[in-house]
């Protein structure tokens, strides 16, 4: 167990490593972010003075290393455009973006494993038929046009709620919020269902399979043929199975709702680390952009690293099929 | 069976067809790159000439006669262009975007999971290990940091959208490789002895072409819909050679002041493309499916 626990984080790092040096391979080939940094107007001293300072001119392997040796000590680097240590800013955007991907998924499960059993009790039903159909929907239709048209529908149309941004917002525990306002809440309503509904059409299918598979199983006859209610066989014997799997895909999935957040954030102007990367894309701010980058790759890697181990806490098969 | 004396496409068309959504899928899919190759011919106005564009007629709603004459049926832009001929164009844009990107990230992904099926052994395990590397990460996400390091453009959006998607190809050719290679015609082929290339190409692919058939299908409206979304964020294609994202992002700004045809029109042509393709290939997963065969 721990050869398999030692070469699954060899092999984490190797990624992490790898990443790196591809990530700032890529954005050092993007354009020239000197042109970002001074104004036009500035004359060639100042150029050139301003190039050196941030080691712009040396070759790539030392900036490299230049950029590896900082990381070790925490240091991302410092944005061009708001003059501010990059990982601070980004982290200072993270709750923003946490209390949206939490929100999200809460709708997600909240909706979906009602409306999933309830398809996969009753397949034939027009009600799941209907179900069914929004979920390939769900599936299929680019977020960012879900999103166009729910604020056409409720902010423009409508008027019921806002378009964009996080409304009023209470400091708890020295963070910013904006759930516990009625204000904050319905800046939250839109954006949240905009990213929950991908997640949502997951989790809908998911139960429903599951639903489908386990009726019929003997268990579930024996506790119908017992006389229990048709409530608690549901909630209690059917459900336990159907919940494995569905935790292990929302555990997978929670890294890809973070990465939907970029688009969705851009869409409605939630102020979070998504909204933040596109517009330091946009600016070419090469710190921002690497730091972002680093952190979603650590953050993957972690999540596929704790799947795994888990898996093989659970199933020795895996433990001894991964030493080959 | 001897019975029926209908070829295998007819039977395939035949079973096909059982599935009117599909049927209409592909109908509604079919029409669409007809208008997109046609273009030039069937609008009124060309969107890319700056020239034949006039200031006055800006955002005129649906169903006004601008200055050149005709009814603009779905309004015009803030440039003053026809906003159903903007969509005609951008269709074009984004059909060969998905087309292309679909074409390349197949012909890769298959030439990758094949060549670790066959060859096994280390090869396979570092190629495999790459594509499920890149599989644990959201193809958007890829997407978006790729184009992010290329840049904007027709080409660096194709080269985004091919290495973030042959993975989903690889990964599919791999798994019904590695079932067809163990089977007895593969051993004959190779036993004969037939050259590697030739057994891989002519015996073990075509055995394969079920199930890409279908991801190719899903995956071309995953291309459609990756580029709208980058080209909607404004790291996709530029606003000289707009897509169907292009013009959506163009009049998200119009749209919160009411003005909602620049945005919604050319987002509606975007969700009957990819829900006709989703439909087709929905069906061609059925069909092709041996486990579901009758």
């Amino acid at each position: 167990m721990i050869a398999f626990l030692l070469q699954r984080l060899a092999s984490a790092v190797v990624v992490i490593f790898a990443m790196s040096l591809i990530v700032f391979a890529g954005v050092f080939a993007i354009g020239n972010p000197i042109d970002v940094l001074i104004n036009p107007a500035a004359d060639q001293v100042i150029r050139a003075e301003t190039i050196a300072r941030y080691g712009l001119d040396r070759p790539f392997w030392e900036q490299y290393g230049y950029f590896l040796g900082s990381l070790v000590r925490g240091d991302f680097g410092t944005s061009f455009v708001f003059n501010q240590p990059a990982l601070g800013l980004i982290l200072s955007k993270l709750p923003a973006t946490l209390e949206l991907a939490l929100a999200a998924m809460l709708i997600a499960i909240a909706l979906g494993i009602p409306l999933g059993a309830y398809a996969g009790l009753k397949p034939d039903a027009a009600a799941s038929r209907a179900i069914m159909a929004a979920s390939v929907l769900g599936f299929s239709l680019p977020t960012f046009w879900v999103g166009l048209m729910l604020i056409l529908v409720f902010s423009v149309e409508t008027g019921w709620l806002p378009s964009g941004g996080r409304g009023e917002t209470v400091t708890l525990l020295g963070i910013d919020w904006s759930f516990p306002t009625a204000d904050g809440l319905a800046h939250l309503v839109l954006p949240a269902l905009n990213l929950a509904l991908f997640k949502l059409s997951l989790i809908i299918r998911l139960t429903r399979a599951g639903m489908r598979e386990t009726w019929p199983a003997d268990f579930v006859k024996f506790a119908r043929a017992k006389g229990l209610t048709l409530r608690r066989v549901v909630l209690v014997h059917a459900m336990r199975n159907i919940l494995i799997p569905i935790v292990t895909v929302l555990g997978l999935e929670f890294g890809s709702v973070m990465a939907f957040a970029v688009v969705t954030e851009t869409i409605f102007s939630w102020p979070g680390m998504g909204k933040l990367v596109i517009d330091s894309i946009l600016t070419l701010d090469r710190p921002v952009m690497v730091t972002y980058l680093m952190l979603v790759v650590t953050m993957f890697v972690t999540i596929n690293l704790l799947v795994d181990l888990a898996y093989a806490a659970l199933d020795p098969r895996v433990r001894l099929g991964g030493q080959r | 069976m001897s019975t029926r004396a209908a070829s295998p496409a007819a039977l395939f068309w035949a079973e096909f067809a059982e599935s009117r959504m599909a049927l209409a899928g592909l109908v509604v899919f079919a029409l669409a790159v007809l208008v997109a190759l046609t273009a030039p011919w069937i609008t009124p106005q060309n969107p890319y000439d700056q020239a034949g564009l006039a200031l006055m007629d800006a955002r005129l709603p649906p169903g006004s006669v601008g200055s050149g004459g005709y009814t603009h049926w779905l309004g015009t832009d803030a440039q003053g262009r026809d906003v159903l001929s903007a969509i005609v164009w951008g269709l074009r844009t984004s059909l060969f975007v998905g087309a292309a990107a679909g074409v390349v990230a197949l012909c890769i992904g298959t030439a990758v999971g094949l060549a670790a099926a066959f060859c096994g052994g280390r090869v396979e395990l570092a190629l495999m290990r790459l594509v499920d590397l890149q599989l644990s990460f959201p193809a958007i996400l890829l997407a978006l940091v790729l184009v992010a390091i290329l840049g904007q453009g027709l080409f660096q959006v194709v080269a985004a959208l091919v290495a973030a998607q042959y993975a989903y190809f690889a990964r599919t050719v791999h798994g019904a490789a590695l079932s067809e290679r163990r089977k007895e015609y593969i051993e004959a082929a190779a036993g004969i002895p037939l050259h590697p290339a030739r057994v891989v190409w002519r015996h073990l692919l075509p055995n394969c072409l079920p199930p890409l058939i279908v991801v190719a299908t899903v995956q071309v409206a995953n291309a459609i819909a990756i580029e709208a979304t980058l080209s909607f964020l404004g790291v996709g294609m530029p606003v000289t050679e707009p897509s169907l994202g292009t013009l959506i992002a163009n009049g998200f700004q119009f749209m919160l002041s009411g003005r909602y045809w620049i945005s919604v029109y050319p987002g509606i042509a975007l969700l009957i493309v990819i829900v006709a393709i989703n439909l087709v290939g929905d069906q061609l997963r059925d069909v092709l499916n041996p486990r579901l065969k009758k």
